[in-house]
């Protein structure tokens, strides 16, 4: 369990002062994949440093297990940091090294027998799939691999922990899921709680069953990746979930309206409701963009149309009265 | 083509020397630039050490006076001039070595302008050294010592044999201007049959010697780094 409560973090340099945590409480269950997602400068890598004391926060308190972070003692903390493995979107292997001495390292730290760390370091490369890179360096490997190694190295000290910083942001999209899939096998195999941070929606989608928003350092909304995903609450949420990619210039002319429906379940996802209203109603709608997605097991989809003002209300009612379709209005701004 | 700039004797005299002092002189060059480059890596590399990990978010932060004292140290020694750094140290020679003068005495001053030198060339190596690195050595809880030993030095190898290349043939220049203060070697015979005697072929000679030693090092050290950095295969 790991409880973060009114966590703020405040970077004084010279008179400037940032604040990149506000008041921030979130509490990750064991075993769960939490994503924590937000833009650049949101403040999700700061967060992250909090869980471990990389960073330590100017107010609040993080607890890992019932253990206070940052009330620990040097020795104490460094015991602590090898329950809680950390990975990085730049991989941050050791260059000089080898594979099988870079997953070592830790346990070399850590004053494990060499004979017993070799073997154990074998056994994880073959668990990540890389058992026949034991001898090559991390410059000889590609992005896909190195982040293999990274987790083998990640996972050497038996952390109940793993953090992971934009672990896959460096990646192309197919290897991105390959090393998702990785960490999703690891953390059904063997309950470790991982925690996610990400600027892809595309990543807690794949992944994660709970989702935290940041949104200039403060948690926008935190649930179920299955509730905050298919209908975000917070503008945050929103941007993020619809991100704005049908402009005015996709608009056919400024005085359209906007609806975004909602489609919870598979059954309302295959309705033809653009058609239907056409006929029944006549009321004409653009599609500007629309998409379905798996979530949890869930399909949802949503459709963001683009109609005349004077047709708004009936569209809205006539598409609502479908069950387990929703609907909204979009301001222009906000799509 | 000699016989026009040189006489015969002149010639004579340089096969002789060539023959009699040059092997021995390139010995004692060698020596002294070696040893003297090692004494000063045992006082350098841990005061790069310090300077980078003692900073303020550093591994192992260091008092602010501490620093601002190591610092001034090392910006003082690198401003005095070498010819008269040999001079002033004299007193630190007599105490050590028992004498300032000779080929032994040279070693001194060769260490006290090579140290801070070397402190700074390994301080530039470790700063290129990417903190992502550091960050994950502390995300596994590393000590600082660790960091240091495990981390910090052996990632940076290849820098720091570039560094010590470089330090080795700058202490190869140095080592011939300690001839001036009776220290042997190649800078030896270059100044007595050169500047005072003004038998320039022999001048030539040692000259060209020093050049080839350098050539040699610097090819070495690039070479033994090529080997080193496992980034480049």
């Amino acid at each position: 369990m790991i409880e973060i409560q009114n966590v703020s973090k405040t970077f004084v340099s010279g008179r400037t002062q940032v604040e990149a945590l506000r008041d921030v409480n979130i509490s990750i269950g064991d075993g769960s994949i939490f994503g924590i997602i937000g833009l650049s400068g949101a403040g999700k890598s700061t967060l992250v440093r909090c869980i471990n004391m990389l960073e330590r926060p100017t107010s609040g308190e993080v607890y890992v297990d019932g253990q206070n972070m940052g009330d620990l003692a040097p020795l104490q903390l460094r015991a602590a940091r090898r329950g809680i493995a950390m990975i990085f979107q730049q991989f941050n292997l050791l260059m000089q090294k080898n594979c099988l001495a870079n997953v070592c390292f830790p346990m070399e730290l850590a004053g494990t027998p060499k004979a017993e760390a070799r073997k154990k370091a074998q056994e994880l490369l073959a668990l990540v799939g890389l058992p026949d890179k034991e001898k090559a360096y991390p410059a000889q490997l590609s992005g896909g691999q190195k982040q293999r190694v990274a987790i083998a190295r990640a996972l050497a000290t038996d952390p109940k922990v793993l953090l992971c910083d934009e672990a896959t942001s460096a990646l192309d999209p197919s290897t991105t899921r390959q090393i998702l899939q990785l960490i999703r096998d690891i953390n059904q195999k063997t309950g470790i709680t991982v925690v996610v941070i990400t600027h892809q929606m595309s990543v807690v989608e794949e992944i994660c069953d709970h989702v935290a928003i940041l949104d200039g350092g403060r948690v926008a909304e935190q649930g179920p990746v299955s509730t905050v995903l298919s209908s975000p609450r917070s503008d945050a949420g929103k941007r993020l979930v619809f991100p704005g990619r049908t402009d005015e210039r996709i608009s056919v002319s400024g005085r359209d309206k906007r609806l975004r429906i909602i489609f919870r379940e598979s059954a309302a996802t295959s309705l033809p409701l653009v058609a239907t209203m056409a006929r029944e109603k006549g009321i004409i709608a653009t599609v500007l963009e629309a998409n379905t997605r798996k979530l949890s097991g869930d399909v949802y989809g949503t459709t963001l149309i683009g109609l005349p003002e004077a047709d708004l209300y009936e569209a809205a009612k006539f598409l609502s009265s479908f069950e387990n379709v929703s609907v909204e209005e979009v301001p222009a701004d906000v799509q | 083509m000699f016989s026009n700039v040189f006489t015969p004797e002149q010639i004579e005299a340089a096969a002789l020397c060539l023959k009699t002092e040059i092997p021995f002189a390139i010995w004692e060059t060698l020596y002294i630039t070696v040893l003297s480059t090692l004494l000063a890596c045992v006082l350098g590399l841990p005061l790069g050490v310090l300077l980078v990990a003692g900073e303020k978010d550093g591994v192992r932060p260091l008092p602010a006076w501490l620093l601002h004292l190591l610092n001034g140290l090392i910006n003082l020694l690198r401003s005095v001039p070498f010819l008269i750094l040999m001079i002033m140290v004299f007193p630190l020679s007599r105490l050590l070595i028992g004498t300032a003068v000779g080929t032994k005495a040279t070693i001194v001053p060769l260490v006290v302008a090579a140290f801070p030198y070397i402190a700074r060339l390994v301080e530039g190596n470790l700063r290129e050294l990417d903190p992502g690195i550091i960050e994950a050595a502390q995300s596994m809880g590393a000590t600082p010592w660790q960091i240091v030993t495990k981390v910090m030095i052996p990632e940076s190898v290849p820098g720091l044999l570039n560094s010590f290349t470089l330090a080795l043939t700058t202490i190869l220049g140095y080592s011939a201007m300690s001839g001036i203060i009776g220290g042997g070697g190649l800078g030896k015979i270059a100044i007595n049959y050169g500047y005072y005697r003004y038998q320039y072929l022999i001048m030539y000679l040692a000259v060209i010697l020093l050049v080839v030693l350098v050539q040699l090092f610097q090819s070495a050290g690039t070479k033994a780094v090529g080997k080193a950095d496992k980034r480049l295969k």
